[in-house]
């Protein structure tokens, strides 16, 4: 269960956060998830429940935003996206690409605050 | 981190921060201790059964005889069977025993090496929990990571893992021995590695026979010698008859 260590240190980092911003109750946490980081989304939104109970995560809502692979083309000197998944190597010229500059990433990007009011209005 | 009022109800926290923040800061630490310490590491993924332990046996057995000094950190989910097979070729060897977690963490490696003197170890090997997936996403301070696979395990399995083969600075193919038995067809195999990982140096082996062990211990040395300890390289002489 990789996805609940993930979970636990989301939770640990919002949670951290929203107390130096005064924040009680965390809305939504939108997260940066790289296509090729190998982390089963369902998985994580699984564990993430579990592991914000007792947190001002508690209720809150994962939000996921994918990052696609892009690669450094020495020989083009540009940035490229692989012709097909996991090939890496440039359309263009066809050299070996192995400098990803994106695609790998797993990142809190930004959350909200939830107000209480808020919910008694739903 | 910055907050922004985006409504009258609704404040926004901008984060920006990497969820294995907290495992990346311990492995960074453990990084500096390493270095301070001149101990270079590897950290060994694979799946289940493809012989890690077998190697490291073989590998600890000819490190042993170039005057290496090496440490032995050895992951499973449930008992010590591993750190007991290799302790009888390497004293300084240690089970870490993660009771489920499928993988090993930075801060696992600190308790790892609780009461050990790095100032008598040259090259720390880390054996990690059997799995292809997870362990790949945590840095454990090491200098190389090394992805193993057997020849049993098909051909397409860098295609089918690409998370591991595609950051491995070392793909190890083991069990060469089985390659007949098991109609392997290597030359794919490897066509796969290269396609996934243009970057990384191949090395075949078999603890069986030999194949491959010496280069093997070669190469984990080379991680020592190109990387000098107090202003002064360590020479480590190891044959490379099977190159």
């Amino acid at each position: 269960m990789h996805e609940l260590s993930l979970a636990r240190a989301i939770v640990s980092e919002v949670s951290e956060a929203a107390v130096n911003h005064e924040i009680a109750r965390v809305g939504v946490v939108e997260m940066k998830v790289g296509v090729l980081c190998g982390v089963i989304v369902d998985s994580l939104q699984f564990a993430f429940e579990f592991a914000a109970v007792g947190t001002p995560l508690e209720g809150a809502q994962l939000e996921f935003v994918s990052s696609e692979v892009t690669m450094w083309c020495e020989s083009c000197q540009v940035v490229v996206q692989p012709r097909e998944k996991l090939v890496f190597s440039c359309p263009n010229c066809h050299s070996p690409c192995p400098e990803l500059r994106s695609g790998r990433e797993l990142e809190i990007v930004r959350f909200t605050e939830r107000h209480e009011d808020a919910e008694v209005m739903q | 981190m910055n907050a922004v009022a985006a409504s009258s109800t609704e404040t926004v926290v901008e984060l920006g921060k990497r969820v294995l923040d907290y495992n990346d800061r311990a492995a960074a630490a453990l990084r500096e201790r390493f270095s301070a310490a001149g101990v270079r590491v590897a950290n060994l993924i694979s799946s289940p059964g493809t012989g890690k332990t077998e190697l490291v046996v073989k590998v600890c057995e000819e490190l042993a005889r170039s005057g290496v000094k090496t440490a032995v950190l050895v992951g499973d989910c449930a008992t010590d069977n591993d750190a007991r097979r290799i302790a009888q070729v390497c004293s300084m060897t240690r089970q870490i025993v993660t009771e489920g977690l499928c993988h090993l963490e930075a801060s696992m490696i600190d308790d790892g090496l609780d009461g050990w003197d790095l100032g008598d170890v040259d090259l720390l090997l880390i054996e990690n929990v059997g799995n292809l997936v997870c362990p790949s996403d945590f840095d454990l301070g090491e200098d190389l990571k090394v992805a193993l696979l057997s020849v049993t395990e098909g051909e397409d399995k860098p295609l089918k893992y690409p998370h591991l083969f595609s950051t491995a600075a070392l793909i190890v193919v083991t069990k060469m021995d089985l390659v007949e038995a098991c109609g392997m067809d290597i030359e794919t195999m490897e066509e796969n590695i290269v396609a996934i990982n243009p970057g990384a140096e191949v090395i075949e082996t078999s603890a069986r026979t030999g194949i491959g062990v010496e280069r093997l211990a070669s190469v984990l040395c080379n991680a020592i010698t190109a990387k000098p300890r107090d202003g002064e390289g360590i020479t480590i002489v190891s044959g490379r008859r099977d190159s």
